[in-house]
């Protein structure tokens, strides 16, 4: 019957007219596969300065194999996924992608990224391997290469701290006691807040906390945001927030800004990329911030998450992957690239090498406080524990940004507790609706 | 060559060559769009296995599963209860409003009334996401020069993007930026009365007010009937505005109003099936709705007539 039924009034002839165009799409594939250039090929990116670091290889390697790249400027984000999968169904996807890692996932589910195991053969080793399982996804296929991480950091004011007589907390529970501290000596001051809004920074602290928020057992995806680890991480924040020591409105918007200008807010959780932000939200505050390792749920251990980071992917559409993929070798390995990366875009490299080259010697500019940022920066790196990203974290991400804002509105910890269920039903939900199988 | 045939010919076929371009127009440009919509309604994807790789993916038919899904679905019937709420306070409001300047301004002392009308119509030029952003900045607590004035004279600092007072916060953006367009309209309606009926008015001893409601309201009702009609549709579209808010405040979900939810799911969770469904529920009642408001206006303007 579904069949059938299918091909019915004028729908039919849209159907057949698009249907055509994704056809005559899938059999370009496998032309040119003996060589590698000559070929064009366009990278969709949101990197900043990646035009210039695009030129670096079309004036030298990229010349002499007869590749050329084109740099396509996007917007980050949900709706990039959403284009690229849209110009996959027309067949038109650029030859290479950005893809955050939370997304793989969703783009090798939708055959959007092409498995280039065959062509860059011996670059695993040049990442963590907590980095690389995000771009193979626990198979033998490698389907993108990392680009940037972004482990999760402390970052506070130092000379608040010092004003209030603050220690920098090494542990949750002393972190929770310095939010207490504070609220003490100075009631309109916080040391920072819960933002139900960023989905990616609680799934990186949950991330330390050791939840697995999708695993896979055979042929069925197992959701494990509902789980103690995750309970942990809400629970801790939700108590906070109901204890009213820290704030409960979300993070980049105007009053968040201010708060971190101003000092009303003394402390950030954040990733490396934090010093690129941190000029625009408080230009003022300038060389008063420290950075320090992540607050840790046991004393004395060394455990981060990540809020962020990103792959580079050939897609199925691109015409010539073997070339596509020998410039993402080396647009996220060779020495030169990577040093121009950091540069021109300010992004913290993947490539385990890469974090100790010379484009990493002095600190960031804002920082300059803090001469051993970069050495501290690549010893947190190391820690990140392993993160399992499933091919709904879209969903996942919207259905905690409602169930969270609505617990952060009520103060109440019991609210987050039942966000957390509400999460994991959504996301079990949409799973089978899609026709996944889930194991219970 | 035959030119007696010629002509013969050409009348016949001239106005289905006049309507070509249009015909044309609307079938690419909205039947086939819709048609398109429609199509995916019915549809839904299908993943086989841990869904990885090619050929996992497959779109299959649905039949109506994404309409009931829609249908069902406690979240969606508590947007459109929440855009009607918002209606509620924004047509009224914004109506009257325009109602009341248009008739101020048709009044025949009124000075400065280009500058005023100006005035009042100019935030209708403001786009409405720069609109909600700059109101934004003045519900924030921290930001707004409201709250501080609040602070300086120790009142106490409403929370405007929570609870109750986030509808007079949306329903505010919507009037102040609504408002000019309506009086416009209502206003030309007015300039369009003879002015032997003002003459006749004031010679049988109407008062200014007595004018206005009981000469000009009446004869401007068509115009107050088609900015009626635009309200309801502008309102139950509501997008931009809760849209922009959202990032800024934990009491607007990502689903606030019915569109809102067709937009994450179309193009935050990748879902165009159940999202295109959702359009054509939302398209369906819209239409419902105006219309269904059109159909009563003409009924009861028609039994009035024939009752004089």
């Amino acid at each position: 019957m579904p069949k059938a039924k299918r091909r019915r009034l004028t729908a039919a002839t849209i159907a057949a007219t698009l249907g055509a165009t994704a056809l005559a799409a899938c059999g370009s594939d496998d032309d040119g596969d003996a060589e590698a250039g000559p070929a064009e090929l366009t990278y969709w990116s949101w990197a900043p300065g990646m035009d210039k670091v695009v030129d670096i290889w079309n004036k030298g390697p990229g010349r002499e194999e007869q590749i050329k790249v084109t740099v396509k400027k996007q917007a980050q984000g949900d709706e990039l996924v959403t284009k690229i999968l849209t110009a996959h169904k027309a067949g038109k996807a650029p030859d290479l992608v950005q893809a955050e890692y939370q997304t793989v996932p969703t783009l090798v589910s939708n055959d959007v990224l092409a498995d280039i195991s065959g062509e860059v053969g011996g670059v695993q080793e040049k990442f963590e391997d907590t980095v690389w399982q995000q771009t193979t996804l626990g198979t033998d296929a490698v389907y993108a290469l990392p680009q940037d991480v972004a482990p999760l950091m402390f970052y506070y004011r130092e000379d608040l701290f010092e004003q209030y007589d603050l220690d920098v907390p090494e542990t949750w529970e002393q972190f929770a006691d310095t939010a207490r501290e504070l609220k003490q000596k100075a009631p309109d001051k916080d040391l920072t807040t819960f933002s139900a809004t960023d989905s990616g920074l609680f799934a990186g602290l949950a991330q330390q906390a050791g939840a697995e928020w999708w695993t896979t057992e055979g042929d069925s995806w197992k959701v494990g945001i509902d789980a103690p680890a995750t309970h942990r991480v809400a629970d801790f924040w939700g108590g906070l927030v109901e204890e009213d020591v820290i704030d409960n409105e979300p993070m980049y918007t105007p009053a968040w800004n201010k708060a971190l200008n101003t000092g009303k807010q003394i402390a950030w959780v954040s990733a490396v990329w934090a010093p690129g932000v941190l000029p625009t939200v408080a230009p003022d505050t300038e060389g008063k911030w420290a950075m320090a390792p992540l607050p840790q749920w046991e004393a004395g251990e060394q455990t981060t998450g990540s809020w962020g980071g990103s792959s580079v992917g050939v897609t199925t559409d691109s015409d010539h992957p073997e070339a596509a993929a020998k410039f993402v070798t080396w647009l996220n390995t060779d020495p030169e690239a990577v040093a121009a990366l950091a540069a021109e875009g300010g992004i913290y490299p993947a490539a385990t090498a890469a974090q100790t080259t010379g484009a990493f010697d002095q600190p960031p500019a804002y920082f300059a406080n803090q001469a051993d940022f970069y050495d501290r920066a690549t010893e947190i790196a190391k820690t990140t524990a392993p993160s399992a990203w499933g091919p709904n974290v879209n969903v996942a991400y919207n259905s905690f940004k409602d169930a969270f804002s609505a617990a952060a509105k009520s103060g109440d910890k019991d609210e987050f507790t039942a966000a957390v269920r509400t999460v994991q039903q959504d996301t079990v939900a949409d799973l089978k609706k899609q026709g996944f199988e889930v194991a219970p | 060559m035959r030119p007696a045939r010629r002509p013969a010919y050409g009348v016949k076929g001239a106005p289905y060559a006049f309507l070509v371009p249009a015909a044309l127009l609307f079938a690419l440009f909205f039947a086939l769009p819709i048609g398109y919509a429609a199509w995916l309604s019915l549809h839904r994807v299908e993943v086989k296995g841990l869904g990885l790789g090619s050929g996992a993916r497959e779109e299959v038919w649905a039949g109506l599963s994404n309409y009931t899904d829609a249908l069902t679905d406690a979240e969606l019937l508590h947007g459109a209860l929440r855009v009607l709420g918002y209606g509620a306070i924004v047509v009224p409001v914004m109506l009257g409003l325009a109602l009341t300047f248009a008739l101020m301004l048709d009044h025949e002392r009124v000075r400065f009334a280009p500058a005023t009308r100006l005035a009042i119509f100019l935030p209708y030029a403001i786009p409405g996401v720069v609109a909600a952003l700059l109101w934004g900045f003045l519900y924030l607590p921290e930001v707004s020069p409201l709250h501080y004035g609040l602070d300086r004279a120790g009142l106490p600092q409403p929370d405007l993007l929570d609870g109750g007072s986030l509808y007079l916060a949306l329903s505010n953006i919507a009037v102040w930026g609504g408002t000019g367009f309506n009086m416009i309209v209502i206003y030309t309606a007015l300039r369009a009365i003879p002015a032997e009926v003002h003459e006749a008015a004031k010679l049988d001893g109407c008062t200014p007010l007595q004018t206005a409601l009981r000469i000009k309201v009446p004869m401007v009702a068509p115009a107050l009937v088609l900015t009626f009609f635009f309200s309801i549709i502008a309102t139950l579209q509501v997008f931009n505005e809760p849209t922009t808010l959202m990032p800024l405040t934990n009491g607007i979900s990502t689903t606030w109003s019915p569109l809102m939810k067709v937009h994450r799911d179309a193009f935050a969770e990748n879902d165009i099936y159940s999202a295109s469904a959702t359009a054509v529920v939302i398209a369906f009642v819209t239409l419902t709705l105006s219309f269904g408001f059109l159909r009563t206006v003409n009924r009861r303007t028609r039994q009035e007539e024939a009752a004089r």
